[in-house]
């Protein structure tokens, strides 16, 4: 039983939770971009939080399923479609044996995640199932699906795990054409905001006093929008050029997922999903671990303010927010076991 | 088991909501790089808990954490927790098990296709081609930290007369096992890459191959020995190589 790939969508990938322990060997993490959607599709269908989902990002993929499975899709609102029947985000779906997926292309945001009961079967390589499409690496090899592959469900290693039980007895009721729909779907409202004009929130750098005092109010004040030369590794944010009031003669170190680097160009770089482990160039910011998803949810061309936040605030609200999706989490698993 | 130096003399940068940054210097320096890599052992040794992921860099040590794990009692933050706690396993002197160094000899064919710079290298050195490829392999380096891409090691030990500054105009590919300087440090570009170093020579070996046991050739703190190879020995290591 296998989902073909008809159309591979403009960057689908298989994603886990990332890679981590190797950062050591300048192997990074990878992962999910928003990995708030993508834990929340994962537990729409019942599966524990490191099983394999597809990131779908702009023009989503069409995908012939070779059997009846459990879909759910989560994060950026997709015109998505099982023949001429609308597929909406934030619930469990099912899907028949010969029917068609068509992800359709984005209407809000940027990226979803499309999980499967059971998983998505991937190799693991160095310890997850992350496409990081940088570095080549990852189960095919890091790259983004294409026409004809083959990709099939993991339902055995799932069951095996704990939290991912539910999925499988989600699965068994299936059994068939007399599929228990479940009609709830998610309130998407506190998990995904595509809205352009809520400002991203931005601790500042290690080098933030190094910019002249022009850029320093620019950082905070100016428009930026994602240029088109972005991707998975980072957003290079096209608006006014900053500048350092001298040069800093800085040395590589560890770099993170929101790390908001000047290169000497003028164009600061956030880091994201894929960034490599190490950079050099000046640290002018840090974006705001509540707000990663909000900032992976824009596209090229899409505007984006930053808005100052200090350390602490951002560190507990960051808890805060993860304990809420933990709840959040826990809710829909019971929900699904009711 | 040799001491490197004291260790209550870093500061502690936050780098995020789930990032600390262990600052010894801002240099690059191989006694400074010593202490934090016997940082690194120290940590793992204690097998301080919540940590993800430790990236030692030439005067750095970053500590990816498990803000939840960390959460602050008595009002603290939690990287003041973590923050805390670090400061109570380095209060003794920092030691460094030196018995196990790894000695790596990495074999280059220098010059040539595989060493296009090497002729700018020697101009801006003073000194002719011949004696650049002599100078640099004869160098005992060791691997200072990995980063930039998977496997990618940057080298301590470079001759001071070989140091050259990066090219204008970068490369948007760089063969994999290019070997190259870069200023003051001397790298192995793990895979094809762009990179704005000086190329001098390619390696046939492997530095990075993920289905590989050991996936990277180096590790931080391996000591390196370069050995000067012709073109022929190049061709019949690579064969060897290739499946």
């Amino acid at each position: 039983m296998s989902i073909r790939v008809l159309k591979p969508g403009m960057l689908t990938t298989l994603q886990d939770r990332g890679r981590s322990g190797l950062a050591a060997f300048g192997i990074g993490r990878a992962g999910p971009m928003d990995d708030v959607a993508f834990r929340l599709a994962n537990a729409l269908v019942g599966n524990s939080d490191d099983a394999a989902a597809l990131e779908i990002s702009v023009i989503g993929p069409r995908l012939h399923f070779g059997a009846d499975a459990i879909i759910a899709l989560a994060g950026a609102e997709f015109d998505a479609h099982i023949g001429t029947q609308a597929v909406t985000g934030w619930r469990r779906q099912h899907i028949a044996a010969g029917d068609v997926l068509d992800c359709g292309r984005v209407r809000q945001g940027a990226r979803a995640y499309l999980a499967v009961a059971g998983g998505f079967e991937a190799e693991i390589v160095l310890g997850s199932r992350s496409s990081d499409v940088n570095a080549g690496l990852g189960p095919l090899h890091g790259r983004p699906l294409r026409d004809g592959d083959a990709l099939m469900i993991e339902r055995m290693r799932a069951s095996e795990r704990g939290a991912a039980g539910a999925a499988a007895g989600a699965w068994q009721r299936v059994g068939g054409t007399q599929a228990p729909e479940r009609a709830w779907a998610l309130d998407p409202r506190p998990w995904f905001d595509p809205d352009l004009d809520h400002a991203i929130h931005l601790i500042r750098g290690q080098h933030f006093d190094a910019l002249d005092g022009r850029s320093r109010e620019a950082l905070f004040g100016a428009e930026f929008k994602v240029a088109p030369d972005s991707n998975r590794v980072g957003f290079r944010l096209d608006g006014p050029r900053l500048a350092l009031d001298a040069p800093l003669e800085l040395i590589s170190e560890a770099v993170a997922f929101g790390t908001l680097q000047l290169p000497p160009g003028g164009r600061p770089i956030a880091l994201l999903a894929e960034h490599p482990t190490t950079g050099g160039y000046p640290r002018i910011g840090q974006v705001a671990a509540i707000d990663l998803p909000r900032l992976a949810q824009r596209k090229p061309g899409d505007s984006v303010r930053f808005r100052e936040i200090d350390l602490d605030k951002a560190q507990s609200r960051y808890l805060r927010r993860e304990r809420e999706l933990a709840q959040m989490i826990e809710a829909i698993t019971k929900r699904l076991d009711a | 088991m040799t001491a490197a130096g004291s260790a209550d003399d870093f500061t502690i940068e936050p780098l995020g909501e789930s990032v600390l940054l262990l600052r010894f210097g801002d240099s690059i320096d191989a006694a400074l790089n010593a202490r934090v890599l016997a940082a690194a052992d120290t940590l793992r040794r204690v097998e301080l808990p919540g940590l993800l992921d430790l990236v030692p860099a030439y005067a750095t040590l970053a500590l990816h954490y498990d803000t939840a794990f960390w959460v602050g009692r008595n009002g603290d933050t939690a990287w003041q927790h973590l923050a805390g706690a670090l400061r109570a396993v380095f209060a003794g002197p920092l030691r460094a098990d030196v018995g196990d160094v790894r000695l790596v000899e990495i074999p280059v064919c220098y010059g040539g296709d595989f060493g296009p710079d090497l002729a700018e290298v020697a101009r801006h050195s003073g000194i002719d081609p011949e004696q650049v490829i002599a100078r640099h392999a004869a160098a005992g380096y060791h691997v200072a930290m990995l980063g930039f891409a998977p496997g990618f090691a940057y080298l301590l030990g470079l001759d001071t007369a070989l140091q050259v500054p990066r090219r204008a105009d970068p490369r948007t590919r760089v063969p994999r096992g290019s070997v190259a300087i870069g200023g003051m440090q001397t790298g192995i570009y793990p895979a094809d890459l762009p990179g704005g170093w000086q190329l001098i020579g390619r390696t046939p070996l492997t530095l990075f191959d993920a289905a590989r046991e050991s996936p990277c050739l180096l590790a931080p703190g391996d000591r390196v020995r370069l050995r000067a190879i012709d073109a022929a020995e190049f061709d019949a290591l690579a064969q060897e190589r290739s499946p």
